[in-house]
Formats: C-alpha cells, structure tokens, sequence
C-alpha cells in the first residue's frame, strides 16, 4: 500500500486525446524569436567528484571507503554473488525469502526481535536483502552508534542463526504477493511480458509460487547462505568517518576470511520471444497496457552509446518519436515509452509499452509499432541526433553529483567487472556518436518482426479486436494462480480471475 | 514527494535539530540560517536559496498553494488540469504566431461553448446539430494546432540538462520541480517564471483527455484507486477533501480553458506562490537575477480562506466492495489540520503504531497473530492543510477477513486509550524524528521541497527545525488524551474489499466505475 498516492504527476501522464480527426502536420512555420537562446551559459563550476578509496585485500575481498562529513551518520553495505537467477527452479523464491529471514531470524547472540529493538531505539538500521544476482547486508546509523552498529552487522553477515518461526513468517509475505500478484494490470503486463522474451521458467523470469515458497526449509537458507558467502564480497562503508580508523577496523573484519572463491561467469543466451500477439483478459479495467517486447543487450556491447541515442530518439522523452506521434500528434496513448535495454553481464530487454483505453488498443499499438519499424526506415536527422546527445550529456553530471551515488557505481562496477572509469569512457563514446551510427545501430538491432505484442486489458470492451492487428492468431495467456492440494481442473484449483 | 501521506508524515516527522547534533557542520538551524536568503517580491512571490555548493547543481521547488480542494463546484480536477497547461509553453514558447493563435484558441473557446451548450440542454437536444457542432470544435482545434511547436518547453528544459522534470497537484497544493546544471540558472529563471505568469491555453482539449486517461490508470483499473475514491467520498460529507482530486468523469470531462484560465488568474498570484532554489547557487549573485524574471508573475490579492468545514462526524459508516480481486480492510478518523497544538501527538502515535518491525501493529497483526502481511496507521490523509483523517489498513493474508483486521486494529487502539506508551516507545519516536530531519537534509531536491512547503504552511522555513520543540513535549498523557478523543465509532468511516469469486461477478461491470 505505498500507494497512498493523492498527487496527480504530469510526467507519468504520458499522453491521451480523442480528437484524431485534428490530425494536422505540425507547424512548419519558423519560429521568429526564441528569447531564450540569447541567455548565457556560463561555464560550468569546475567538479572532480571525489572518488572512493579502493583496498583490495590478500583473500580478493574489495573494500571502498568514501569519507562524507556533511552529515552525521555512517552507513556501509556487503554485497555479495548470487542471487535468484541462481537459485533451484523447484524452489523459486528461495532468495527473496533468504533475504527476509537474515534479517528477521538475527544471530545466535542477538534474535531479529531483539535487533530491532536495539536499532530502532538508536534510529539505526541493519537489513538484508536479495535481488536477481546478488543478495547484502546494509547498515546505518548516527556516527556516535557506528562501531556498534557495524559489529552488529558483522555478526550478522557471518553468523547468522536461521529461525523456522522467521521462515514461517517470510513464507506467508510471499504467499500474500503471490495470491494478490493478478491484482494490478501493471504488474501482470511486466512479468508476463518479460516472460515471453526470457520463457517462463527462466533464470530472470521463473516466478515463486505457493508449492515451491513451502517447500523451502531452514536447511535450504543455511545451505544457501553457507554456499554464497564465500564469495568475492564487495564492502562499501561512506559517511562521518576518520579513514585511518575505519581502513583498519575493515581489514580487521574482513583480511581473516578465507580466499574468495570465483564464481564462474555466466553465459546466457536467449531466443527471445516468439513474434505475435498475445492477450490477458482483465475484467476490472477501462485501460489497455501494451507491451511490445524483444530481446535486448549487454554493456559490453560497444554498440551501446549508440543504442543509448537511438533509445533517446525513440521513447526518451518529451521529443522523442513515440512521445510526439502517439501521444502528442495521435493523442492516441496515455502514457508511452521504452527502448532497447543493457543490462551489466545479461542481455536485457527491448520493451515498449503503451497505455491506452481499450476502444484504441489497436490503434495506439499500430502507432507505437511503426515508430519502432520507422527507425530503420524514417531517417535520422542531425537535429534529432543532437537533441538527443544534448538530452544525455547535459544531464550526465547527475550519475556523479552525490558522493553515495560515485560509491554506489563503484561498487557496481566492481561487481561486474567494468573498469572504475566506465562512467567517463562512457561518456566519450556517447560525445562521439554520429547519425550514421544511429543509422547503423538501429539497422542492426531493430527487427519489429521478432517482437512479441502482449495486451493486459477487458477483452469485451477492445473494438476493434486484436486480430485486426494482423499478426498472426491471437494468443491468450492463463495467468491462473496454481492452488497446492488440488487437482487440476478441480474447482478452486486455480484462482481464475477472469 | 508521492503521495501526500507520506509528506505529510515527513512534515510532522521533520522538527528536530540543533540538540542532539549540535556542532556538527551544516547540521542545525544556525548553520541554514547563514546559506539561506529570502526574498519577498513586490508581487508578493518569496524567493528562496539554499546555498550547497557541493557539486556544480541546483534543484528548484515551485509551491503553489493551491490544489483540487480549491476546484471550484463542478469542476472537480480543475487545479490537476491546470498543472498539464503548465508544460505547454507560453506567449513565447511553443508556438509559430501567438497573435494569429491568440485568435484561434478564442475560436476554440466559443466552439465549445456552443458545443456543450447543446450538449447540456435537459430537454429538446438536437443530436444532429450536435454532431455538426463537435465537427467545428473539432476543426477550430485543427486551425490552432497549425501554430503549434509541440512539446517546445520541456524540450528546451531537457536539453539543457533538466533531471527529474516533473510537477505535482495534491489535494492542498501545487509543485513543479527539477534538478539542472548550475550554468542554467538563468535558463530555467526564464523557463519557470514565464510558465506561471504566461501560461497559453494550447492543445488544452487534448491534455484533458490525458487526464481521463490518467483517471482510468490511477482510479478505474486499479482496486486500491476504487477502494481510497469511495472511502474519502463517504469519510466527508461536506468539505472538498471528500471529493476525488483526479476529479469525476462527467466533471473533469467537461471543464474548459476558460475555467483553467480563471483558476490561474485567481490562484497564481506572486503571493500564493514560494519558489525554493537549493545548490550551487550564490545568493548574492543570482537573487537579482532572479527577482527580474520572478517580477514578471502577477501580484493580486490572496485568494479568500475556505469557509467550509468539515461538521462533526457522528455516525458510523461503511463502506464495502466487492469483488475479485485481494481484500484490504482501511478505516479513518477525523483529526484536526497541521496547525493544531497536537499535531505532533498524532505523529507520535503514527510512529509508535506503524513505524517499522518495532511497531505495536506489526508486532500484533504481522509477527504474532499472523494474519496480516502488513498494518499500519497514519496521518493525515488525503490532505494536511485542512482537517483530514487519520487512517489504518491492514492487508490479510491468505484466507483471512477484513472483519479480523478491523478487531485486531481495535484491540491495538482500545490499549492506546487504556493505557500510557512506555517510556521507551516516546523516546525512540523523538530519536528517529530528529534522525529523519538529519537524513532528509542531503538530498537537493528534498530539501527544495521541504524548504518551500514550510515557508509557505508556516510563513517561516525554520519551522522545519523550530517544530523540534513540539516533538519534545510530547507526553504519554498527550497520547492517551488524544487516542480517546479521536479513535471513536462515531468519528469512524470504515472501507473494506472483500473478494467475491469471479463467477458471481459475471455480467458485473467490475467495481467501483
């Protein structure tokens, strides 16, 4: 319920408008003064963002302290390898349940209860968590609690004590998510739509559910736990601290570990999706979510400041070309965007979605659908290349402006391997891009007859139907929620929701 | 910033410092109170900087106070609808020819005049006349179209770096923000101040199905949107709190430019509105610069107070959904507005119910009794400048009932009124709303916000450090005292869904549409 949401956001609210009869070629018309191209720009202040220090230890451990006196507090972070796309299909949702019950179970010396107590009395936080390739141990706290909070932290990060009340406990959170997970159209059209480009048990798409949530054990977190913590952790530490101290009381902790093990690279591939069009019927909705999905990159590509432009030309942003056809010129979506993705060390996706009233599903999808096939078949412009580097350059300067923000990429960068000045060879390759790149990228990576179309929406009110988009028969997806303990078929057996 | 609740927790939370960390650089109200310089315009409008001049950046808050509350009747979502016209240029920005457009939107104007004069006859419609009207608004809309430049104002704003660009309308008030290079000031002094005082009413048919649009994400097709819209309208019976703030179909559907238009002339006057700029900014330097493009809003008198408020609640009610989707069980209390002496009694009681594992909801319904994946309680909702309510949900788990979460709820509130907090309870609210103040101050655009919100609610930024004193003297007693005031049936408006199994809602139109 983090929705409690009262404000009405113009950006979110992409685009709408009926009036399609209004159509008209935009203003050719010069525009006589632009008053604001005559206001200076000075240069800008002269910013050398302060970089961590990097230590790394005998047994491969890297350490990253960044000293930040501002304000008064200290916080710090462990990550470490393996996450859910590693985790046994038979038990998905092994890590998210992992992340909770750390926290939530605490140490042989101290139990979760008595932690919390203890912090939150300090205005303190220790929490643990698991994503898709990793999981970590955050702390923070005022600078005068740091030392506690931190051996706290430690004991944590290498003694925890699993608890099967804990367990219990994360088990039902994540059955409550999987029962509600049909609820919003949102997040029926992101899962299924990712599922298409990555198939549905995939490493990145494999969803946890009621059967394979209950067979997890405290000996499956332990096993897991025991398994990923010999690691290569990377420890970031930033705040109120005195470097001297702190580099020793880290080396303290951490140089007895034993040697990092590696953890093999992984090497995934995918077909991507299989091309057509595909439905979810949602009875309690008025509004279409279109997602039209693909396969996209990694970073290692050196396509990618290219892509990142074609990306800007495409969805990026109040000029950008779906932006100005369908909502803008069609009035056709409310709210449209996406691009080709990268992902650090997997290929991400291509998505492009669209939210529309069901009466203009096919329409909108048709728009949103040649301004992706136009970028291999309407030119590039120059002007459109250079907003677009402007667009990205100009803001460039807020991937580094905070101290925790040069940390945070550090520490990703470290995670997957990149060089620790990526952000600055990155930005040099974006300044030299050129339309012919553009011209070349989008030739290469854009084949809207690979794409698959997903509609979430209420199939009665959709006129015309998805079959006049012409792609082929339309594909109807059951999102049906499997009920352990009975059979298939059986009432109850799955929670239809339409 | 999204969602009032969680700014108005953050308001009342805020207050504290000076005490526990003083000393400590930038820190406490004496050290803002040398990097921060006010200036009130003759027109009434205050300028504020906070100079932080950590990395070459500044972020601006734009507060206005205004929101949908002030929607006047029938026109529900005029305030949101507004804040869409804001990114659609000026005189200057945006368009080929205003003049020649000028005379075209006044065209567009009378169409619809004519349009929905027809269209509104109660009796004796001509559908055919009808169908030729809407073909010239229609074709009115096409001859102003031909001016325009779309999107020039934000692409000018991108461009040059704009992050985070964004606006947004609550129930009390209106922001617009974004973080820039610190070599645009200037740029964006120009851009911000000629959207408020310049604003041209293009493409506004358009944008005013944008909004329908947005009605049917946030409100139509999505159970929580249907659930909070039937509670608040029950909750109140006279006050516009009660109203939705995306505004009813019929009426948002059918305000106009000129109405939009009437709402700015009344609302965005200099002295309705605090402009906050917090980075690397010298005041010295830019506030000249500032007050000449900031000079250019209008001035006009404050727009007159609300008359309406809200009368006794003095009987129970409810609210029940029902259909297929998870249920969710809320219910609210009236309390009084943020100027009131026990504003942060009310904080005290959110903290202690609500705020983490440490929480007596979550002990209660989450940890102990399992029956809930999360319950919380807090204040005020839906708005914090005029009396709103103080608010609890809980979600079931599986295969439990909203009727459950509701006793459960009681139980936890009849302890509050039987019993003190502990001494430990009180303290550690006091620590973690003094921590929270701290934690918020590294953010630019944060404290933009927080900085132009105070100035505006309280006359004074520093209040965002004076309410520490507030916090302070919260005592047991008041909490108590407070509790059995309020948490009473007949100041009670409960909302539930219960999910019914989607056979039965066969041939439905599903839910609250």
């Amino acid at each position: 319920m983090k929705s409690l949401t009262m404000r009405c956001f113009s950006r979110i609210v992409l685009a709408g408008a009926i009036f399609t009869a209004t159509l008209l070629p935009i203003a050719l018309t010069a525009q006589q003064n632009k008053p604001w191209e005559k206001i200076p720009i000075p240069k800008l202040h002269e910013f050398k963002p302060q970089q961590p220090k990097r230590i790394e230890l005998k047994n491969g451990i890297v350490l990253f302290l960044q000293e930040d006196h501002e304000l008064p507090f200290v916080s710090g972070s462990v990550v470490i390898p393996g996450g859910s796309r590693d985790e046994d299909s038979a038990k998905a949702g092994l890590v998210g349940l992992y992340g909770q019950a750390w926290r939530t179970s605490g140490t042989a010396k101290m139990n979760g209860d008595a932690l919390d107590d203890l912090l939150e009395a300090k205005a303190a936080h220790i929490e643990t968590g698991g994503d898709e390739d990793s999981t970590a141990v955050e702390w923070d706290s005022l600078k005068g609690d740091a030392d506690q909070v931190f051996s706290l932290a430690l004991e944590l990060l290498l003694h925890p004590k699993f608890s099967a009340e804990k367990l219990q406990l994360a088990q039902q959170q994540e059955a409550t998510s999987i029962v509600r997970r049909n609820d919003e159209e949102e997040a029926i059209a992101g899962r299924e739509g990712a599922k298409l480009v990555y198939g549905a048990n995939g490493p990145y798409t494999r969803q946890p559910e009621l059967a394979t949530v209950g067979a997890i054990t405290v000996a499956d977190l332990k096993a897991w736990h025991d398994r990923t913590i010999g690691g290569k952790l990377i420890v970031g530490v930033s705040g109120d601290f005195e470097p001297v101290a702190m580099e020793a009381k880290l080396r303290a902790a951490f140089e007895g570990l034993p040697a990092v093990k590696p953890i093999p690279a992984r090497h995934d591939t995918f077909a991507g999706p299989k091309p057509g069009i595909y439905f979810i019927d949602k009875e309690d909705v008025n509004q279409s979510n279109v997602q039209i999905v693909g396969l996209g990159t990694d970073r290692h590509n050196p396509d990618v400041p290219a892509l990142a432009v074609m990306n800007e030309i495409l969805g990026g942003g109040f000029a950008s070309r779906l932006f100005q056809k369908v909502r803008t010129e069609l009035g056709l979506a409310y709210s449209v965007e996406g691009g080709l993705s990268f992902a650090y060390d997997h290929p991400a996706t291509f998505n492009v979605s669209v939210l529309t009233k069901s009466a203009s599903t096919v329409d909108a999808t048709k728009a949103a659908m040649g301004e992706i096939a136009g970028l291999t078949t309407r030119p590039f412009t120059q002007v459109e290349v250079d907003r677009a580097k402007d667009n990205i350059l100009t803001s460039f300067l807020f991937k580094y402006d905070t101290r925790d923000k040069v940390l945070n990429e550090r520490v990703l960068l470290e995670y997957y391997g990149y060089p620790a000045d990526y952000l600055e060879t990155y930005q040099a390759s974006l300044e030299k891009v050129t339309l012919a790149d553009v011209t070349t990228v989008a030739k290469k990576y854009i084949h809207p007859e690979t794409l698959a179309v997903l509609v979430v929406g209420n199939g009665p009110e959709i006129k015309p139907g998805l079959d006049e988009l012409k792609l082929g028969p339309v594909k109807t997806i059951d999102i049906a929620i499997p009920m352990p303990g009975k059979q298939a078929g059986e009432p109850g057996a799955a929670e239809k929701r339409q | 910033m999204q969602s009032r609740i969680r700014t108005a927790a953050f308001l009342l939370g805020l207050a504290v410092v000076g005490i526990a960390f003083a000393g400590a650089p930038a820190q406490d109200l004496k050290s803002f109170e040398q990097r921060i310089t006010t200036k009130v315009l003759p027109n009434g409008l205050t300028l504020l900087i906070c100079e932080r001049p950590d990395a070459p950046v500044f972020s601006y808050a734009t507060f206005v106070d205004a929101g949908d509350v002030n929607d006047p009747m029938g026109q529900s979502g005029l305030a949101h609808m507004f804040e869409h016209l804001a990114f659609k240029g000026t005189s200057q920005i945006g368009t080929t020819d205003y003049a020649a457009e000028k005379v075209a939107l006044a065209k567009v104007e009378a169409a619809n005049d004519a349009y929905e004069a027809e269209y509104l006859k109660p009796v004796g419609r001509d559908e055919k006349k009808l169908i030729e009207l809407k073909k010239i608004f229609l074709q009115a809309q096409a001859e102003a179209h031909k001016f325009v430049i779309p999107n020039q104002f934000t692409d000018i704003a991108e461009r040059n770096g704009a992050e985070g660009l964004n606006a947004g309308t609550g129930l009390d008030d209106t922001m617009f923000f974004w973080s820039m290079p610190e070599n645009r000031l200037e740029l964006w002094a120009y851009l911000e101040s000629s959207r408020l005082a310049d604003t041209v009413p293009r493409e506004f048919y358009k944008e005013r199905d944008v909004v329908i649009e947005e009605r049917r994400m946030r409100t139509d097709s999505n159970p929580e949107g249907r659930l909070f819209e039937q509670f608040v309208a029950t909750a109140y019976v006279a006050h516009n709190y009660g109203r939705s703030n995306i505004g009813w179909p019929s009426e948002v559907s059918q305000i106009t430019a000129t109405e939009a238009m009437a709402f700015h002339k009344k609302y965005y006057v200099g002295s309705n509105i605090v402009v906050a700029v917090v980075g690397d900014v010298k005041a010295s330097e830019a506030m000249p610069m500032l007050e000449k493009y900031f000079s250019k809003v209008p001035g006009g008198p404050r727009p007159e107070e609300m008359t309406t408020v809200e009368p006794k609640q003095f009987a129970e009610k409810t609210v029940a959904i029902h259909e297929v989707t998870q249920p969710i069980y809320l219910e609210g209390y009236h309390r009084p507005d943020y100027r009131d002496p026990d504003d942060a009694v009310y904080d005290a009681i959110s903290d202690i119910l609500s705020n983490g594992r440490v929480s007596r909801l979550y002990r209660s319904l989450v940890r102990d009794q399992q029956i809930a994946a999360g319950a919380e309680g807090v204040s005020p909702y839906p708005g914090d400048k005029y009396p709103g309510l103080f608010v609890f949900y809980a979600v079931p788990l599986p295969g439990h009932t909203p009727q459950e979460m509701r006793d459960s709820i009681h139980k936890e509130i009849d302890k509050l009124k039987a019993s003190d907090v502990t001494d430990d309870e009180l303290a550690m609210y006091k620590t973690r709303t003094r921590a929270d103040l701290l934690r918020g101050l590294a953010d630019n655009q944060g404290l933009a916000n927080d900085l132009a919100e105070y100035q505006t609610r309280y006359g004074d930024w520093r209040e965002l450090f004076l309410q520490l004193d507030r916090v302070d003297k919260v005592t047991k007693a008041d909490i108590r005292r407070v509790a059995n005031q309020v948490f009473v049936a007949g100041n009670r408006t409960e909302a539930w869904i219960e999910t019914e199994a989607p056979a039965a809602a066969a041939g439905k139109d599903g839910g609250a549409q």
